[in-house]
């Protein structure tokens, strides 16, 4: 039972650590009520946590946007901020320029662009220098996949 | 292994979850790096940390993990506890430090192979 065309936003805060997490906790609890497969749950979950944490950590506000589709689910992760002035480093799994208070609080492992490639079957990143950034991440459901 | 045994092993109290001690646990992972953690912990493992923010509570929920274990007598806010009780997430806490907490729950594992 899938809910093709469903469409989600939720939007995300700048430097809002408390709430960081939340709307990748509701497009869990979504996908979950509509039966997608629980193994391509985690992997939309932790990808979804990390852009999520990219907004609340680099960018000033954004939204993440949960697409669903017959056969692949589609989040959209896009802000006002920074943008990534060299993509290519900041794919490199080590690389942040996360603050030390973040870093203090366990952010800042420069993991989550890597997790976000690994958990996803295909990502791109749009980004223009001091305007923002806007992340697509697909994810195919095989055949089992939902029910 | 179950949460009651991690509770014996470790003599950690519970902090939220007291209905879940029969909760299985899958496994372990030790980090503070909340990206490494989701990276590489697994389903119904148990998370030793001492990050005790309410970040724990969001990433033991996404990843369906079995508990957060706060080590080294680090414990959390109320902010936190809310939230994990809000969310069903299971928070322990030992004052034994990470090393000897992860090193007897090791041993516990072996013995029961
Ligand atoms: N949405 C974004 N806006 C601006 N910069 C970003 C954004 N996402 C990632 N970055 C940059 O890419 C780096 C690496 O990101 P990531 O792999 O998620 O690691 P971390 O967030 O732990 O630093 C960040 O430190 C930051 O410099
Ligand atoms: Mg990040």
């Amino acid at each position: 039972m899938t809910t093709p065309g469903m469409v989600l936003r939720f939007s995300v805060e700048g430097g809002d650590y408390a709430a960081a997490g939340e709307a990748a906790s509701k497009i869990k609890k979504a996908l979950r009520k509509i039966g997608v497969d629980a193994g391509v749950i985690r992997r939309v979950a932790i990808a979804a946590y990390e852009a999520e944490m990219n907004i609340v950590l680099h960018a000033l506000r954004g939204r993440l946007i949960l697409e669903v589709a017959e056969d692949k689910l589609r989040v959209i992760a896009e802000d006002e901020g920074p943008g990534i002035p060299d993509v290519n480093l900041a794919m490199q799994e080590g690389f942040s320029t996360a603050s030390d208070l973040a870093r203090e609080m366990g952010f800042g492992a420069g993991m989550g662009l890597p997790n976000m490639k690994k958990c996803s079957d295909t990502i791109t990143i749009e980004t223009t220098k001091d305007r923002g950034t806007k992340v697509v991440m697909n994810f195919d459901i095989d055949d089992d996949g939902v029910t | 292994m179950n949460l009651k045994k991690v509770l014996e092993k470790t003599e950690a109290r519970i902090i939220t979850g007291e209905g879940e001690t029969g909760r299985e646990c899958r496994g372990f992972y030790v980090s503070d790096l909340l990206s490494d953690v989701m990276g590489h912990a697994g389903e119904g493992e148990v998370w030793l940390t001492i990050q005790t923010h309410s970040n724990v509570v969001a990433v033991a929920l996404l990843l369906n993990l079995a508990a957060a274990l706060f080590t080294a007598g680090a414990g959390p806010d109320s902010t936190t506890i809310e939230k994990a009780r809000a969310e069903g997430v299971v928070l322990l806490g030992t004052s034994l430090p990470t090393f000897e907490a992860a090193g007897r729950l090791y041993r516990a594992l072996t013995e029961e192979e």
